[in-house]
């Protein structure tokens, strides 16, 4: 038993490791526009959209197209779930969205966070899931990449002032990596057995003769991209954990790969971007330290007898079929990634693995990440790193040839501190008034863990949830809908802003004397900044929350 | 000036009182990290006069120490070179100038003399401001600025015309323009330099700097938001008021949190980086320029005087067919005896060193010496007398360059043999210089005169290659000499036949591909380029257009200490870093103690008994009240503890960035980790043996 879930953990991490450089190196002829074999389809779209794809814009031109389009999308996305009820493809009448929930979903696709106050089969009509989240699922994630080119592009560029084009880049995210991606595995999907239909529910009678409807829907083509977009939010309520999204083992280990897939083929993306792979692998091995550390605590935790219950592991929330290594791996990459589909009940971890998963959500999920976030995301801590550790080498810090200088500092630390300072604020009201309060289900050390979850899923674009905070109410909506849009945006603009200061930077070519960042040394000591600065900052609030809760359980107390 | 030791029983109470002054608020703002702590001991003080308590007392003394302490560690900084601004300033005392007006000499003072002005200085008379000498030469004794008593030649033209303020002629009589407005001048700026008063933030420091205000306000949201956090879990627990938040707990855990140690050390680094270049009696203009230095990988380096000894030296004698080496160095030698330049000197040192001759004295009326001209271009002697005395037929022996004895030998009927002419060739090519020696209608054969490269530069050259830096020679000479040169010297690429201008454009060219450049340069021609490159090193015989446009002087005016100046600016970068991993790595310790010491009792099962939480005490502290005093004492104690470091630099090797990083991470980082376990714990032991805590 124990030797097979090795094996599926080995099998896992050698198939990621296996497929990064041939996607990495695609997703860099296609990025760049050197291979462009769709090139009929992009010009038409080009031309459909009035979009001179070879006009290079500024950083300013290219963040404020961005954030058009974001609002744009965010418009459109609010309308439909409000308005579903007069919309086409309704066969269950599901009525509009009320706005605060409308609000906060609409939100929390844009940002890519795919945080869900709803329960899909029960408040969403299939044209609510297929024109508005999963259009979202895909230019989402190729917002992420749209940025992390934008940044790549500041860092290697040797003239000019400008980052490229936003619109290219997303055509190019979309036509060419996402899409075929994602129709390539909903085929797989379907063929494994998940739905994908435009059927009504089906009613069925119950060995015990009560009535079940049991929902249907176009599930397939949603899961493909919300796992490779790193999206997650489920076609169904209970996400991966229901068989008609993830109904076999084969889907279970495809939909995992899913997640990791694009993340960390853009790491080796980057490594050709920047002329030099070994820069790649140093991210990809800072990334896989953490995910390999946080795995095996997990599953180390789950894997205790309960001192209460004297369950030999902890099996609660968990799918039968998964078992405990599936589901420990899962909610490891789905916390790492900014994915938050699930397939077990995050609240029923226990407190250890809990924690790991609400910390690898706290790093500012960088663990691979969300589809581009992940990389610009990680790059504001090889910034800090390089600053922080690069004048030990006697130089000004500099990163890929470029001077890291006080705008740069001010920046990074923007992106990477405000979410984190505003996590623990918004959870410190919450656990300070009634309206924050009284939507909890846990009393004890676990009610303040579900609380600090909520709002680093929100403000770190994850989604995942404890589900036992109650969070369809005007303040968590609100609050959380703030949190989604906060913690994504203030770490594109920075991130986009670096990238406006960098390119116009000379780079200075490597030498002897240059301070290393392609080599493990480098990995182990972004490894180390990323613990020391950010996990170091949550660990008076982790104290009070998982860290109490496991302190207690040993004690065989509960609440 | 500088090389007098640092006097310490001076320095330390200066600075013990300096520390109390700068209690001043308007010093405290300055430094964010501190401004914090200095808040926080105020509060906690405070506090003291409601919740008056033994504990709460220490906490308070030892946040006011801990601001003391960062006080002190500035003023230490700043006293080194206080000391010496003083020994500057004697040198500044007013003085009376005699000021040429229409011809006719006024008396001044010297605070009234204006840029363009001209004064007259005879022996023993003070120069009274910076200058160029217009006209005459004197001797002028400089030791005022530079420590070294051995007076120097000031001259008007050439590269030799700048006179500082403060300064003293010694002999003769110059006329000076002045080019300095009073409390303008080179003095002025050195001392205000030294002194650190006018210091302005490096670019480094500033973005550093905001890191660590971030880093700050990050913990102020952590430390900040337990209160909230702890009010639920009490409710939680049903233990009320079981977690201490007093002010002084949370004061003592954000203190210990943020980082202090670099906080308090930061500028005393930044002053001290430029002192240690002063101690090296190089002035730099800026602490932007000490900064600069340590990114410098491109040096540019003149041959003469910094690769080479700067004069040609005979190295071997190269003798033509059928005649002994010895008597061809004989010949040599009795042919240079009369020649004072460096090369005619050390071809009788050679003949003496290879062949045991001695230099002969001869009486003026027994050899004619025959000196060097343009035309002849040769130089020699005819003797008139044998070794004894007796009159002889007159041996003529010329020594000169190849093609004018080959004439001289020709005319004469001789022949030049086509084995001296390969030896000629062979020198050329090596780089060298060849003088053919010759008596009479013979050839005697080649002397190999070369440059000399200095001793230890190679080594110096692969370490500055290991650290990323690379050389470039500047050189007049052709390129065939220049390339031997090179390839001895072991410099990365050189440039012959350099102008001024090639310099300038070199530069340039470098910077485009994103190079930092440093130089040397005592010229007005390479003003220019001193300006133009990121690091100018200016040597103090120079002219005043080359003290101005560098901004760096080398008091000692030797090219050589250019690769000094960019060690000291590496290794004042490596401080800095290593300090602020240091001081970020001892946060792991701090929680350690601080955490489990605040919510040691919450969740007990029964009051009073430890909760579960006590179990993060892991370095088993003994009480809560040790623990959090343990990591403040420890905070403020290794602010002390590392200014030596502080001040003196982390310990710096000429290698490669991998190997610099790896040491000093596992010095600095790792160590950094564990040395406040060990700290807090022994700490903790000797409060617990004092009764303290």
């Amino acid at each position: 038993m124990f030797a097979l879930d090795i094996l599926q953990a080995a099998l896992f991490a050698a198939a990621l490791i296996l497929l990064t450089p041939p996607l990495g190196l695609y997703m860099a002829l296609v990025l760049e526009g050197r291979w462009r074999f769709l090139a009929p389809v992009e010009t038409a779209i080009y031309r459909l959209c009035g979009i001179r794809e070879l006009r290079e814009m500024s950083w300013r031109q290219y963040t404020g197209a961005l954030i058009a389009f974001n609002v744009i999308g965010l418009a459109v996305l609010l309308a439909i779930l409000m308005g579903q009820g007069f919309l086409p493809l309704n066969p269950q009448n599901l009525p509009g969205m009320k706005f605060f929930l409308a609000l906060n979903t609409a939100i929390s696709f844009v940002t890519n966070t795919n945080w869900q106050a709803y329960s899909g089969e029960a408040a969403l009509s299939y044209f609510s899931q297929m024109a508005g989240l999963t259009v979202q699922n895909f230019v989402s994630p190729a917002v992420g990449v749209a940025v992390m080119l934008g940044l790549i592009r500041g860092f290697v560029r040797r003239t000019g002032t400008t980052v490229g084009n936003l619109w290219a880049d997303l055509v190019r995210s979309v036509l060419y990596i996402l899409l075929p991606l994602a129709i390539l595995f909903a085929i797989v999907l379907a063929g494994q057995g998940v739905v994908q239909n435009l059927s009504g529910y089906v009613t069925a009678t119950t060995v015990e003769g009560a009535q079940q409807a049991i929902p249907m829907g176009p599930a397939a083509s949603q899961i493909a991209i919300k796992q490779l977009g790193t999206n997650g939010g489920g076609f169904f309520g209970v996400n991966s954990a229901h068989p008609f999204e993830n109904p076999t083992p084969l889907t279970n280990f495809l939909e995992l790969l899913a997640i990791f897939l694009i993340p960390a083929s853009l790491t080796y993306t980057f490594g050709i971007m920047v002329g030099d792979r070994r820069q790649g692998w140093a991210l990809f091995g800072a990334m896989f330290i953490l995910f390999l550390a946080g795995f095996t605590a997990s599953w180390w935790a789950e894997s205790q007898p309960n001192p209460i219950t004297h369950v030999p592991i902890n099996m609660e929330g968990k799918e039968q079929r998964f078992g405990v290594m599936n589901s420990v791996l899962w909610s490891t990459v789905t916390t790492d990634a900014s994915n938050g589909s699930v397939n077990s009940m995050h609240d029923s971890l226990s407190p250890m693995a809990g924690m790991v998963a609400m910390l690898n959500i706290k790093l500012g999920e960088v663990i691979y990440g969300g589809v581009g976030a992940g990389m610009y995301g990680m790059l504001m801590y090889v910034l800090l790193t390089v600053f922080i550790a690069g004048l030990m080498v006697g130089r000004t810090p500099e990163y890929l040839g470029k001077k890291i200088e006080a705008r740069e500092v001010r920046l990074a630390v923007i992106a990477l501190f405000v979410p984190s300072g505003l996590i623990l604020v918004a959870a410190a009201i919450a656990s300070s008034i009634p309206a924050g309060l009284s939507s909890l289900a846990n009393a004890g050390p676990h009610g303040l863990s579900e609380i600090l979850y909520a709002f680093a899923s929100a403000l770190g674009n994850n989604g995942s949830a404890f589900a036992g905070l109650t969070v369809d109410t005007p303040f968590y909506n609100l609050m959380l809908g703030a949190g989604m849009l906060v913690g994504r945006f203030i770490v594109i603009i920075p991130a986009l802003m670096i990238a406006g200061s960098m390119v116009r930077k000379t780079a200075a070519p490597p030498s002897p004397g240059t301070f290393p960042t392609n080599t493990p040394l480098f990995a182990v000591l972004l490894v180390s900044v990323i613990l020391i600065v950010s996990a170091l900052f949550f660990l008076p609030a982790l104290t009070l929350g998982p860290i109490s809760e496991h302190m207690v359980m040993l004690q065989g107390r509960t609440f | 000036m500088s090389a007098s030791k640092t006097d310490y029983s001076q320095l330390i109470p200066a600075a013990i009182r300096d520390s109390f002054l700068k209690l001043d608020p308007r010093e405290q703002v300055k430094n964010p990290v501190m401004l914090v702590v200095f808040l926080g001991a105020i509060w906690t003080t405070i506090t003291l006069f409601t919740s008056f308590s033994g504990f709460n007392l220490q906490i308070a003394l030892w946040l006011w120490f801990t601001v003391l302490f960062a006080n002190f560690a500035e003023a230490m900084a700043e006293g080194r070179g206080k000391a010496q601004a003083n020994a500057l300033r004697q040198a500044r005392t007013q003085t009376m100038a005699r000021r040429l007006r229409n011809g006719a000499e006024e008396r001044v003072a010297s605070t009234e003399l204006r840029k363009g002005d001209l004064v007259v200085c005879e022996a023993n008379d003070p120069i009274p401001a910076d200058g160029e000498v217009i006209e005459g030469v004197a001797s002028v004794d400089e030791a005022a600025i530079t420590g070294e008593s051995a007076p120097v030649i000031r001259e008007s033209g050439g590269d030799h015309s700048a006179v500082t303020g403060g300064t003293r002629v010694l002999s003769d009589r110059i006329v000076i323009r002045i080019s300095a407005d009073p409390g303008a001048g080179f003095l002025d700026r050195m001392i205000s330099m030294v002194e650190g008063a006018r210091r302005q933030k490096t670019p480094n420091e500033i973005a550093l700097g905001i890191l660590l205000v971030s880093i700050t306000v990050l913990f102020l949201f952590a430390v900040f938001t337990l209160p909230a956090f702890s009010a639920y879990s009490e409710q939680a627990a049903g233990q009320q008021g079981v977690v201490n938040t007093s002010a002084p707990v949370l004061v003592s855990l954000l203190v210990c949190l943020i980082p202090t140690t670099i906080g308090a050390l930061l500028s005393a680094i930044g002053i001290s980086g430029i002192d240690r270049m002063i101690r090296r009696n190089v002035i730099a203009t800026s602490g932007r320029a000490v900064e600069a230095a340590g990114d410098i990988d491109v040096l540019l380096l003149d041959k003469t005087g910094t690769i080479t000894l700067g004069n040609r030296m005979a190295t071997s004698f190269h003798p033509a067919p059928g005649v002994e080496e010895r008597q061809l160095a004989e010949a040599a030698q009795l042919s240079s005896l009369a020649d004072e330049t460096p090369e005619g000197r050390s071809i009788v040192v050679l003949a003496k060193d290879l062949h045991g001759l001695r230099a002969r004295d001869f009486h003026p009326s027994h050899v004619d010496f025959v000196p060097f001209t343009a035309q002849t271009r040769m130089s020699g002697i005819n003797i008139k007398v044998d070794d004894h005395g007796a009159p002889m037929t007159t041996r003529c022996i010329r020594k000169g360059a190849a093609e004018a004895i080959r004439q001289e030998v020709e005319r004469q009927g001789g022949k030049f043999p086509s084995q001296v002419r390969n030896a000629v060739e062979a020198i050329s090519k090596a780089g060298g210089t060849p003088l053919v020696v010759a008596e009479g209608v013979t050839v005697l054969g080649v002397i190999h005169l070369k440059d000399v490269v200095k001793g230890g530069i190679k080594e110096r050259f692969s370490q500055l290659r290991k650290m990323g830096i690379r050389t470039v020679m500047i050189t007049g000479d052709n390129p065939t000499t220049a390339a031997a040169i090179a390839a001895e010297a072991g410099v990365d690429e050189f440039m012959a036949e350099a102008t001024p201008e090639m310099k300038l454009q070199r530069i340039r060219a470098e910077q485009a591909e994103g190079h930092l450049v440093a130089m040397t340069g005592d010229g007005t021609n390479d003003a220019p380029a001193l300006a133009q490159a990121d690091v100018g090193v200016a040597m103090n015989t120079g002219t005043q257009a080359a003290r101005e446009a560098g901004n760096m002087v080398d008091l000692d005016s030797n090219p050589t200490k250019l690769i000094e100046v960019v060690e000291i600016g590496k290794q004042l970068l490596m401080t800095r870093g290593a300090l602020t991993t240091f001081s970020i790595a001892n946060d792991v310790a701090k929680y350690f103690a601080i955490l489990p010491a605040m919510f040691a009792a919450l969740y007990a099962l029964k009051p009073g008994a430890p909760g579960p939480l006590a179990a993060l005490n892991i370095m088993g502290l003994h009480s809560p009240e040790s623990a959090i005093l343990s990591a403040v004492i420890f905070n403020a104690l290794i602010i002390i503890a590392l200014i030596p470091l502080a001040l003196r630099g982390v310990a710096y090797r000429a290698t490669g960035a991998s190997q610099v990083l790896l040491r000093n991470i596992i010095i600095y980082g790792l160590g950094g980790v564990i040395a406040p376990f060990v700290g807090i714990k022994l700490i903790d032991m000797l409060l617990v043996a004092l009764h303290l805590a």
